[in-house]
Parts: structure tokens; C-alpha cells; sequence
């Protein structure tokens, strides 16, 4: 399958998005310039991490307005599998394309290190290869982690089992000391209603060889291509073509 | 004509920064600091006539790309 990552001005993570996908997975992978305007007929899409545009004014909000993005919003409008990955899930925050907002870290502080994350849902096309409950071990790199929505908006969220990803500590549970940023429910990642769109602040692309710390990530890029493989983006993408 | 935008982070979003330069005052010995909200200020030079346009056409800025809508809330002045 073809895996196209998007390369804003500031982007520090599309390289090794492009690495995990080509050279660790072996599938094709292309380096989509944020001024283009089409995505060269990729399978699945990702927005790395960085600093899109240097966040100025707001994370991701000067990278929402870039040429290529109306052609993600179509591609995940037709149900097209498209990851955000840390600044990449600001900027679909930012574009709509999730709900909600992120704010500073609770402590301020810019956190960088590794941290456990439990998967809540395994029907998403990056969580299809996980094992429900199952607890990864990704670095975290981020000042503003802190994902924040309105009560019903989280409520709606926990309802429509939207929340992919929650920090949790090494034994997989939910507790205030496990949280790092603040984030409400100790959310590390959600998807769309669609369930195609998902958004995560830890990094999977660089927990995937064990070199790298942890191999734990690899598992999420592997399940849209284990999707690919299993005609579920395929089919869903040729429905509302 | 110039306007000016007051984006604030709305009452229910925490503001971890605010809430350190309200510890660093109360270190300073400033110990009636009850709480500090901190924001961002912008401004708009444009080129317009009348008020009432400038007016929109700012808090239009304001709400495409100046604040986001889910954390923040914002207001026009138009000098």
C-alpha cells in the first residue's frame, strides 16, 4: 500500500514517519509537500510531528489553512485512513477533521520520554492489529499535550467509544500520576464518528524497532496496512468514490 | 482604521501559564493575587472606511483564525 506523509514548514517527525513505513514496514511511502494539492494516490495518509509552521499563533492553526489540506479533508471524508501523530493530531484538531482542542501541559514543562498508553478501541483502521487493552510504550515530545473538549463534547466522545488511546501506568491502569499532561480522561489519542481519522500525541513511528527503546508503535502503523490488506479501507474507500 | 482582538482562554479551560505568573506575583509578595488569566492581544491595521464593516470583517478574522472556538473567546475593538 501507498502511505502519503505530508511535510509542512517546521515538520521534524515526517521523516521518520517515512522511515517506518517504508523501510521498517516495506510498504511505499511518498513525502507530500504541504503546497501541493493532491495526495498522489495514497492508501493512507499521515500528518507528522513538528512544529507545522512553527506554531505560531496556535499549534496547527496556521498548518490547517496549507494547499494539501482540503485534499485530506476529502480523503478523509471518503473514509480514507488518515493518522495524525502529535503535531499532526493538533493540526486535525485545529482543521476539524477531530473534536476538540489542546492546551499547555498541566506543569508547563515541554515532557519528552516514554510513556505506557492503553488501546481502548481496536476497530479503527490503527488499531485493527491491537489486542484490546493492550498497553504500548511510546515516546511522548510535547508543550501543549494537554487535550481539552467541553463535558458533553467528552462525554459524546466515551460514548461513541472515540478515545483510542488512554495513558495509563505499567500495569495498564488509569491514575492521576500516569496522566503527564493533564489531559482530560487521560486521553492520548481519539478518532472521528467515521472512525478513519485518528489523532494521537504519542509517537508510533518512533517506537518501531527495538534499537529505538520500544517496538510497541509499530503495531499501529502495521494495523492500517493489515486494514489495506483486509480490503476494509479499500472497500470503504471505493463505496463513496 | 486599526482594531484590536483580546483572545482569552475561556472561564473553563484551565491556564497552567496564568497560574504560574499568579505563583511568581505571589512569590514577588504580591499576595492579593487572587488569579491570572493570561491572553493574546492583536493588532489589525486595515484599510477601511466605515466602523461597522471593519468591525465584521475583524471578528470574522477573529473567529476563522485569531481563536479557536473550542478553548477561546474573543473581542473586537474598533479605534
Amino acid at each position: 500500500m501507498k502511505f502519503a506523509v505530508i511535510v509542512f514548514p517546521g515538520s521534524n517527525s515526517d521523516q521518520d514517519a517515512f522511515h517506518a513505513t517504508g523501510a521498517v514496514l516495506g510498504e511505499q511511502a511518498a513525502l507530500v509537500w504541504h503546497k501541493d494539492t493532491d495526495l498522489g494516490g495514497a492508501d493512507a495518509v499521515i500528518l507528522p510531528g513538528g512544529f507545522a509552521h512553527g506554531d505560531y499563533l496556535r499549534t496547527g492553526a496556521i498548518a490547517r489553512f496549507s494547499p494539501i489540506m482540503p485534499a485530506v479533508s476529502t480523503f478523509a471524508g471518503r473514509g480514507g485512513p488518515v493518522l495524525g501523530i502529535c503535531n499532526g493530531f493538533q493540526v486535525l484538531l485545529e482543521a476539524g477533521l477531530l473534536p476538540g482542542a489542546m492546551v499547555r501541559n498541566r506543569d508547563i514543562k515541554f515532557i519528552s520520554r516514554l510513556v505506557p498508553v492503553r488501546v481502548e478501541a481496536t476497530d479503527t483502521p490503527f488499531t485493527r492489529a491491537c489486542v484490546a487493552g493492550q498497553v504500548l510504550r511510546m515516546p511522548i515530545a510535547h508543550g501543549e499535550g494537554n487535550y481539552f473538549a467541553d463535558p458533553d463534547e467528552v462525554a459524546s466522545l466515551e460514548r461513541n467509544r472515540q478515545v483510542v488511546f488512554r495513558y495509563v501506568d505499567d500495569r495498564g491502569h488509569t491514575s492521576a500520576g500516569a496522566n503527564p499532561n493533564g489531559s482530560v480522561n487521560a486521553i492520548a489519542g481519539i478518532c472521528n464518528t467515521g472512525r478513519n481519522v485518528v489523532g494521537l500525541m504519542p509517537h508510533p513511528e518512533r517506537a518501531c524497532e527495538p534499537w529505538m527503546g520500544s517496538a510497541d508503535g509499530r503495531v499501529v502503523l502495521q494495523s492500517v496496512v493489515r486494514a489495506y490488506a483486509d480490503g476494509v479501507v479499500a472497500r470503504r474507500a471505493a463505496l463513496i468514490r | 482604521m486599526r482594531a484590536r482582538v483580546y483572545v482569552t482562554l475561556k472561564p473553563s479551560v484551565f491556564d497552567p501559564q496564568g497560574r504560574v505568573v499568579a505563583d511568581a506575583l505571589q512569590t514577588l509578595g504580591y499576595d492579593d493575587v487572587r488569579d491570572v488569566r493570561q491572553g493574546k492581544f492583536f493588532e489589525v491595521e486595515l484599510d477601511a472606511i466605515d466602523r461597522g464593516v471593519a468591525e465584521a470583517r475583524v471578528a470574522e478574522m477573529a473567529a476563522k483564525l485569531l481563536a479557536n472556538p473550542v478553548i477561546e473567546s474573543y473581542r473586537v475593538e474598533v479605534l
